[in-house]
């Protein structure tokens, strides 16, 4: 991995503690983030896309979600031995967080302006004024409409396009180097969600900050991102450049994900290509290709992990004798 | 008058309007209404997909309930199978509710956790005292594996199935009464692209071998394209346009459907479309703008012309059907439509 690089994931292991032991929800993923592009995180749920994501920003449900084992650099710095006064400083400071129901990250009981603005004052140590201001000028920049009269309102006045400017607002607030996105438009229309991918494409160039996008929508991965890392049942099975991933799907799960999607283009009412069986429950995965496990291949019985290699330049991919098609 | 011609209308919606009071004040005097769905046409013929696609909030959810007679309509004729079940009451609709059904789209919310698929399933039997024990056993056995589930999912419960077999679970108790047209809300939006092209084949394979008629409500616009013979397009209590799929997507007329259309996300990397950016959100229903709602949206320069207008669908070639709104149609199409 170059020293171009954002952010680096390097082998992480994350578990969950639970009734039934220990589950590993992440089985050591690898990945970078290069300064100012966007990196898709494509999978289907409970793949470990998001499990990936707070395990970065250190905000696993806890008690029960650990991280085990990997390492996490950030700016070159070592995020999984940062003191947790360190993580508040870089979580809103240096890496901003978007989730999909923007609803669950606003307050209900406070006004717009108050939790914008409480962004500033923490990290910013502003005053209240100043933060009032800086508040206000971030609401005008998402091209909210009549900002001021925004900062009076609560969550519950706009609409769900709006309550997602506003939290991205909140998230751009300090200008950070990194933006994790978890599915920042699942909720909204199509017409609503080209809105907010166009902003934020506006908002990357201006500040000059790299993008962790997070969805299952392979059209949006297409449109928005320079990088694409699909991720399957805990582990990357395939990451290379979009135009590569696209253009030469080498992973049988990459193939497969990509043939099942309608598109404007498919003849209606065709019979799609599905993928048989589904995913395996977490502890109840092979340690070998779990690709293989799902097609229900004699294969998956083994224990030998796959290999994880480059096999062109920037592209990555999980060696498999069935699945990889090189 | 629009009548978009079906040549077998099964389902005919005329003028079809849905309003719910709106009530302030401490003597809940009624002081407005939300239009949900305000002067609806249309028909749907047998063995035919009619998608209805529209953004959150414009009434299509709404509409579909209307039709299944779910919610009670404010005013216009509702004609099921030639016959009029616009104000049937609760007793004489039950005979009739075989006929048509509705899936939901979250089948976690829409199963009671506490019964077994079996009972889930046979329900509708029961409710309809059709069959003995075990000929209502045997209907829930072949319902299962139509649906593609196995027999022994028979007597677990719901919560223990993934979202895709839930669906399949939900399609099943539709399916149960042989009904003639379901109205499909949102049926996959809920699910994993893999697991929705399973939901999607089996929906088209039901309707080939059943000769169903469905209303497919959807936000994604791909997902109604691939199984509907028809579209309509939604705004704000209204459906601005409307023709078969293919001639909708390929040659949109109205500014909103092209705006929509241009909005969808493209798993295509080589093809680069300009998109159409919308300013703003739907527009309220309580107060819905006087003249043409999307050209209050777009801020048109002709939108005062449009107050009092008759902007009701008109035919612009055969078949396709769209909005007479000088708002909206290029000014040839305009030129087309003026009578």
């Amino acid at each position: 991995m170059s020293q171009g690089n954002l952010l680096e994931v390097d082998n992480l292991i994350t578990s969950f503690d639970t009734e039934r032991g220990m589950l590993r929800a992440v089985d050591h993923v690898s990945f970078s983030i290069p300064h100012g592009k966007t990196v898709g995180i494509v999978g289907e749920s409970g793949c470990g896309k998001s499990v990936t994501a707070m395990s970065i920003v250190r905000l696993l449900p806890q008690p029960s979600g650990k991280v085990l084992g990997g390492e996490i650099r950030f700016m070159g710095e070592d995020l999984l031995h940062a003191s947790d006064k360190r993580m508040r400083e870089i979580r809103g400071g240096k890496i901003g967080v978007i989730f999909q129901e923007p609803m669950s990250a606003l307050n209900p009981v406070h006004r717009i302006g108050r939790q914008v603005a409480e962004v500033f004052r923490i990290h910013k140590d502003m005053s209240k004024k100043d933060a009032w201001d800086a508040a206000t000028e971030m609401l005008d920049l998402l091209r909210i409409p009549a900002p001021e009269k925004r900062m009076m309102d609560y969550p519950h006045h706009l609409s769900g396009g709006m309550r997602q400017r506003v939290v991205i607002a909140m998230a751009l607030a300090c200008r950070p180097s990194l933006l994790i996105a978890d599915e920042p438009t699942t909720a909204l229309d199509v017409t609503v969600q080209a809105q907010i991918l166009d902003l934020l494409e506006n908002l990357q160039s201006d500040i000059g900050m790299s993008v962790m996008l997070i969805t299952h929508d392979l059209g949006v991965i297409a449109e928005t991102c320079d990088e694409v890392v699909v991720m399957y049942a805990g582990r990357v099975v395939e990451s290379a450049p979009v135009e590569e991933l696209f253009g030469n799907p080498l992973h049988a799960y990459t193939q497969a994900l990509l043939r099942s999607i309608p598109t404007l283009e498919t003849p209606p009412k065709s019979v799609l290509p599905t993928i048989p069986g589904t995913v395996a429950g977490l502890g109840e995965h092979t340690h070998s290709c779990r690709f293989c496990q799902r097609m229900g291949r004699k294969s998956s019985m083994t224990r030998e992990r796959p290999k994880f290699k480059e096999v062109q330049p920037g592209h990555w991919l999980e060696i498999c004798k069935e699945c990889s098609n090189l | 008058m629009f009548k978009p011609v079906s040549e077998f209308p099964l389902l005919t919606a005329e003028d079809l309007r849905v309003h719910f009071p709106v009530r302030t004040g401490l003597f809940m005097k009624q002081t407005g209404a939300v239009k949900a769905v305000d002067g609806v046409s249309l028909q749907l013929g047998v063995g035919e997909t009619l998608g209805l696609v529209g953004e959150s909030g414009c009434g299509k959810s709404t509409l579909g309930k209307a039709l299944v007679r779910l919610l009670n309509p404010t005013s216009g004729k509702i004609f099921f199978d030639g016959r009029e079940i616009t104000h049937l009451g609760q007793g004489a609709l039950r005979p009739l509710r075989r006929d048509f059904q509705m899936i939901f789209q979250d089948p976690a919310e829409s199963l009671d956790a506490r019964m077994s698929v079996r009972s889930l399933v046979e329900e509708p039997f029961r409710i309809h005292g059709m069959g003995n024990r075990a000929e209502r056993k045997k209907w829930v056995d072949d319902l299962l594996e139509t649906v593609g589930l196995s027999a022994s999912s028979a007597e677990k419960y719901s919560f223990e199935f993934s979202g895709g077999q839930r669906q399949r679970i939900g399609i099943a108790r539709a399916l149960a009464l042989k009904p003639k047209w379901l109205v499909c809300d949102e049926p996959v939006s809920a699910l994993d692209v893999s697991v929705q092209s399973q939901i999607l084949n089996l929906l088209v394979d039901l309707q080939k071998d059943f000769g169903l008629s469905y209303l497919f409500i959807a936000h994604d616009l791909s997902v109604v394209k691939h199984v509907s013979d028809r579209v309509a397009v939604m705004y704000l209590g209204k459906i601005v346009e409307l023709a078969d799929s293919e001639t909708i997507y390929r040659d949109p007329r109205h500014a909103y459907t092209k705006a929509l259309l241009s909005a969808v996300p493209n798993a295509d990397i080589k093809v680069k479309r300009k998109k159409i950016l919308l300013e703003g959100d739907v527009p309220s229903p309580i107060d819905p703008p006087a003249g043409s709602a999307f050209g209050h949206r777009m801020s048109h320069p002709r939108y005062e012309e449009t107050i009092g207008m008759d902007l009701s669908l008109r035919e612009i070639a055969p078949g396709h059907w769209v909005a007479a709104d000088p708002t909206c149609l290029e000014p040839e199409d305009w030129e087309k439509l003026r009578v």
